[in-house]
């Protein structure tokens, strides 16, 4: 069966337009991790989800929605540079108000439900020869992006008070992260959907933490971990014909789990080796 | 000659003033340790030599420039804040961003990088460590690299903003060391914020204390004594010197030089 498939034109388009996005999703997911952003791109793919349901009742593009939306957001959320507590709970309320447009937005489209639910679970077997392309336009700008801001960026992520000492732009790199992020989760969301961006942009690079200390390996290891999630994930639903979107999920996780077990196995025989004879006599 | 000179410096938080007419230079190879009780302007001292903080009026000159233009490598160690545990970054990772993590790119790294990053992590004694991720590592060990991220790009000034807080005895003497074997060895000054003269007192050239309303420089001999302290705070202060460690009784807020209990 999958030979047979494997034939079809929109077999090819969706397994390029999934390594195109999971690329790009693993390797932006090292830095947001980093920054501890997971609920910034939850906020910025659900008001991406406003912007597409606000585009099809305008008769628009939904991806046109999905980029002006997202881009706002991020755009808003970078400018605020906001840490900690404060961009916590500034992230709820920002996302709160805008999916209250989304609502109101769908009960007005007067079009297929299919479309909306589409939106929030993900459709990768319809991409078509232009959106492969745009996919990979707007790839390349981030993955382009992220090489030119790498070292800053990595610096400021991992050491922001010693990196603002040393001349780096904090700001700037705030909102730079926030519009790549949000083109990143524009591009996500035609893949997986609104709801399961954070499968990829943050479940790889969060396993891939587990796994290593060193920085490039673990960007590696973030984008092969997405790779193959995304392209098992369509794989196997071409195979079961259960959502695309459930497969990747699935193993994005059960990844991070096998990490996560993997360094706990780790650090408990580091403890075995190491602990030192039990002192008898008091230290302090 | 000097490294930083700083003439008739102000700093006002709205009708709030931390210090004014404050100047004084730095030669190469002094070691200024600056004193005082919290919220008098300290750190910001820092921030306004690192160009993060504007003053209200005067000038800061660093090594020939000032230093909001940043053409100049200031070698910073910041008070201990712990890193993430799960951080993906190893020792070498910092003290590499010490060198090159302000450039765009990615950037390649020159044998003669990597040779710099290994004598830094070598003057520090951090070799053993350098390739353990650096959230699992103790506080001291953090530290220790934090000093080879300040000392690897050759820093012509080195400032350390209590940078022994919350380290034990063996650390904070492990510190200072290196900070003073760097003075030693390429004449590099240091400005040494700290709430407790005590680690820093065998290697202190000059004392800039920094009181609520006024302000002393001079040697520690000079400022440290119960005259100039009491001139400053406006009461009586007194400085006792117990078996070689100086313990000053009587401030209004009477918390903040003296430690008598040292390590808790």
């Amino acid at each position: 069966m999958f030979t047979q498939l494997l034939a079809y034109h929109f077999v090819h388009n969706a397994l390029w337009a999934g390594a195109v996005v999971a690329i790009v999703s693993g390797a932006i997911g090292v830095f947001v991790v980093a920054r501890g952003m997971s609920f910034a791109v939850h906020a910025i793919s659900e008001l991406g989800f406003t912007g597409a349901a606000g585009a099809l009742v305008l008769g628009l593009d939904p991806v046109i929605g999905i980029l002006g939306g997202s881009l706002l957001v991020g755009l808003v959320l970078g400018l605020l540079s906001l840490r900690g507590r404060e961009r916590d709970s500034a992230i709820g309320a920002v996302l709160a108000f805008g999916l209250g447009f989304g609502v109101l937005f769908i009960s007005l489209y007067q079009g297929y439900a299919t479309e909306a639910l589409n939106l929030l679970f993900g459709s990768i077997v319809a991409v078509s020869d232009t959106q492969l392309r745009n996919l990979a336009i707007v790839g390349a700008v981030v993955l382009l992006g992220l090489a030119v801001l790498y070292r800053p960026l990595f610096f400021s992520s991992v050491d922001p008070e010693i990196a603002a000492a040393r001349g780096v732009p904090i700001r700037a790199l705030s909102v730079a992260i926030f519009l790549l992020l949000a083109l990143t989760t524009a591009e996500a969301i035609q893949i997986v959907g609104v709801l399961l961006v954070l499968t990829l942009v943050i479940t790889p690079a969060a396993a891939a933490q587990r796994l290593t200390g060193r920085p490039a390996l673990a960007l590696l290891l973030s984008v092969a971990i997405a790779l193959v999630s995304t392209e098992g994930g369509i794989l196997l639903s071409l195979e079961k014909s259960w959502p695309t979107s459930f497969f990747i999920a699935t193993i994005s996780f059960a990844f991070y789990a096998a990490a996560r077990f993997y360094d706990w196995n780790r650090s408990r025989q580091r403890r075995l080796i190491s602990s030192p004879p039990r002192r008898t006599w008091a230290v302090r | 000659m000097s490294v930083v000179k700083v003439d008739d410096l102000a700093l006002r938080f709205g009708d709030r003033t931390l210090f004014e007419g404050l100047g004084f230079e730095l030669e190469r190879g002094e070691l200024l340790a600056v004193l005082g009780p919290n919220g008098t302007g300290k750190t910001s001292l820092v921030r306004i030599l690192l160009g993060l903080l504007q003053p209200s009026a005067g000038s800061v000159v660093v090594d020939g420039c000032p230093p909001h233009e940043s053409c100049h490598r200031i070698g910073y160690v910041p008070q201990q804040r712990i890193f993430d545990r799960d951080v993906v970054l190893r020792g070498r990772d910092l003290v590499r961003l010490g060198l090159d993590g302000h450039r765009w790119g990615f950037g390649r790294f020159h044998s003669e990088d990597r040779v710099r990053v290994d004598a830094a992590l070598a003057e520090v004694g951090a070799e053993a460590y350098a390739d353990a991720p650096i959230g699992r590592l103790s506080g001291g060990e953090q530290q220790r690299l934090r000093v080879a991220q300040a000392l690897v790009a050759d820093p012509v000034l080195i400032l350390a903003d209590e940078p022994l807080l919350s380290l034990d005895l063996a650390h904070q003497r492990g510190v200072v060391d290196l900070l003073d074997a760097r003075r030693e060895s390429a004449g590099t000054p240091v400005v040494f914020v700290t709430h407790d003269i005590n680690p820093v007192l065998h290697t202190v050239d000059r004392v800039l204390y920094l009181a609520p309303e006024h302000w002393a420089i001079g040697s520690p001999d000079e400022v440290l004594t119960s005259a100039t302290l009491s001139r400053l705070y406006g009461t009586d202060v007194d400085v006792l010197n117990v078996r070689g460690r100086i313990v000053v009784v009587g401030t209004p807020d009477d918390q903040h030089v003296h430690h008598v209990e040292n390590g808790h």
